[in-house]
């Protein structure tokens, strides 16, 4: 099974057993991790599971798609590079070890 | 010594009513009841990516089974409570459960067309996680499909049922399709990209009985006549709200679960919440089914129970995937007197923007979150677009945005 890293704003690391095919949020809205609110459940229509990939999973992760990007553009208080929706990144055994950033306030 | 709270509906509304009251540091138990034999799951992408075999039971779970049991939160899947008093309740197993505090959330049952051969194999309905799991099973098997209704899931279930092969027949009684929920504008686009993606759509058109052989399906009769051959059909005609418990309590029902803003039931000390409800709405009392209602009312409801102060009201908002068309609407549009359009509907990206009085009231954004996300931010924040300028399509809606008069 992957494993899932997230880091909390406060600094704690939460690392997170993963379904390989589960969405990163779908992984960490099951696990109750604060601050992955997905108040659409991962549908592309809130924004509200925005985080930030860390530097060296970026070229694995891939860029965001078009609605996506989108969606960050209007939504997002603190966009950055690696900056996506979870619900878009889906778990995959290339992404073992995936850490992300949880930023501390989602829109 | 609290009993805690019972919570009636292992549903979207029930899950987050738990939760929330944790949150707001409730200790007292808490018990989740539900029918099913499932943890709470979300229900959307039954007739989107789970009956398209992109997730799985498991994938659809809110919270795993850690989540429940590290807050204190007993789940009790597969016990349907049959008896319900304010402090008690009986379950069809004959478990008994004591509480003080009393929360349902027990959503919505499908409706069935009351026409000869609606019981015949082969016709499907889709609500629960079983319902997805037959629908899915058949598919790859129906070469005509008839789905009847042409309201969010029918129309999200003919776009899967494409994917499989089959030749698509929309059957819709009134004469156009969204028609409780979209402008007139909206539904006509969704006839022509329908129609465009090879669905056959007939408006206007009541199902007068259902024809079958050897008790299979066979085909769907139109009040004309008609009888349109189908070994598939899928009835998609709106669901009822379950209100027989509340009935048993005595609790004021008016086509849902009367609530007032705090989502209190007749009974100050129940509470309701998700498509069971009826609350006051900007136009008169609104039964909303949405996800948006069911997570914003269970957090209410929590907060009503625990005495906290009520969190703050949310724009609606709802969403919608056929195929490769993504609606997404903000607000309720319910009571407009104006609607105006940005872009064309032919390009398959646009907005209709609706206005009550000179006031934006809501949006429908068709594969543009960008004009949904503007349009939900200016419901939110007390701002609008002028009605004169938002047909500007070349110009980004949240230039146009503006402090509402």
């Amino acid at each position: 099974m992957p494993k899932v890293v997230f880091m909390l704003s406060n600094g704690t690391e939460t690392g997170v057993d993963a379904r390989i095919g589960d969405s990163v949020m779908t992984t960490a809205t099951q696990h109750g991790l604060d601050g992955v609110v997905a108040e659409c459940g991962g549908n592309l229509s809130c924004a509200t599971c925005h985080v930030w990939v860390r530097d060296d999973f970026l070229d694995a992760v891939g860029p965001p798609g078009e609605m996506e990007d989108d969606m960050m553009d209007l939504a997002t208080s603190d966009r950055r590079d690696g900056s996506r929706l979870s619900c878009q990144i889906t778990v995959s055994e290339d992404l073992d070890g995936l850490t992300v950033e949880i930023p501390p306030e989602q829109p | 010594m609290s009993t805690g709270t019972l919570i009636v509906g292992a549903s979207q509304a029930g899950a987050q009513l738990a939760a929330s009251l944790r949150e707001a540091g409730d200790t007292a138990p808490i018990a989740l009841v539900g029918h099913e034999a499932h943890l709470p799951y979300q229900r959307p992408p039954l007739s989107k990516g789970y009956l398209l075999g992109k997730t799985d039971a498991t994938g659809l779970a809110l919270r795993s089974a850690a989540y429940y049991a590290e807050r204190g939160i007993e789940v009790l899947t597969g016990e349907r409570v049959v008896e319900l008093a304010v402090d008690r309740a009986a379950t069809a197993r004959g478990r008994t459960l004591v509480f003080d505090r009393l929360a349902l959330t027990v959503g919505a049952r499908v409706r069935r067309l009351a026409v000869p051969g609606a019981e015949l194999h082969g016709v499907h309905h889709l609500r629960v996680v079983a319902d997805s799991d037959r629908l899915r099973a058949a598919l790859p098997f129906a070469r005509r499909v008839v789905v009847v209704g042409g309201g969010f899931v029918g129309l999200e279930a003919a776009a899967a049922a494409g994917t499989f092969g089959a030749e698509v027949t929309v059957v819709e009684a009134a004469d156009r399709l969204l028609g409780r929920a979209v402008s007139p504008l909206t539904s006509e686009f969704y006839l022509r990209a329908h129609r465009r993606r090879g669905v056959r759509v007939l408006l206007g058109s009541a199902v007068t009985a259902i024809a079958g052989t050897g008790g299979e399906v066979s085909g769907v009769v139109l009040a004309d006549g008609t009888e349109l051959p189908a070994d598939l059909v899928l009835v998609g005609v709106g669901v009822v709200p379950r209100t027989e418990l509340a009935e048993q309590l005595g609790l004021l029902c008016s086509g849902g679960i009367v609530v007032d803003p705090d989502a209190r039931t007749s009974i100050p000390t129940v509470v309701a919440a998700g498509d069971c409800t009826v609350q006051p709405g900007p136009a008169g009392p609104i039964r909303i089914e949405s996800v948006q209602n069911a997570v914003s009312q269970g957090k209410i409801a929590a907060a009503t129970l625990a005495g906290c102060p009520r969190p703050a009201v949310e724009v609606p908002w709802f969403w919608s995937d056929q195929g490769d068309l993504k609606l997404q609407i903000a607000g309720i549009s319910a009571g407009h007197d104006q609607t105006v359009l940005r872009g064309d509907p032919e390009s398959e990206r646009f907005a209709v923007l609706y206005y009550r009085a000179g006031a934006l009231v809501a949006v429908d954004a068709v594969n543009s979150p960008a004009d949904y996300l503007v349009g939900r931010k200016a419901l939110a924040q007390g701002l609008t677009v002028p009605a004169d300028q938002a047909g500007a399509a070349d110009r980004p809606l949240k230039e146009l945005l503006v402090a509402a008069p």
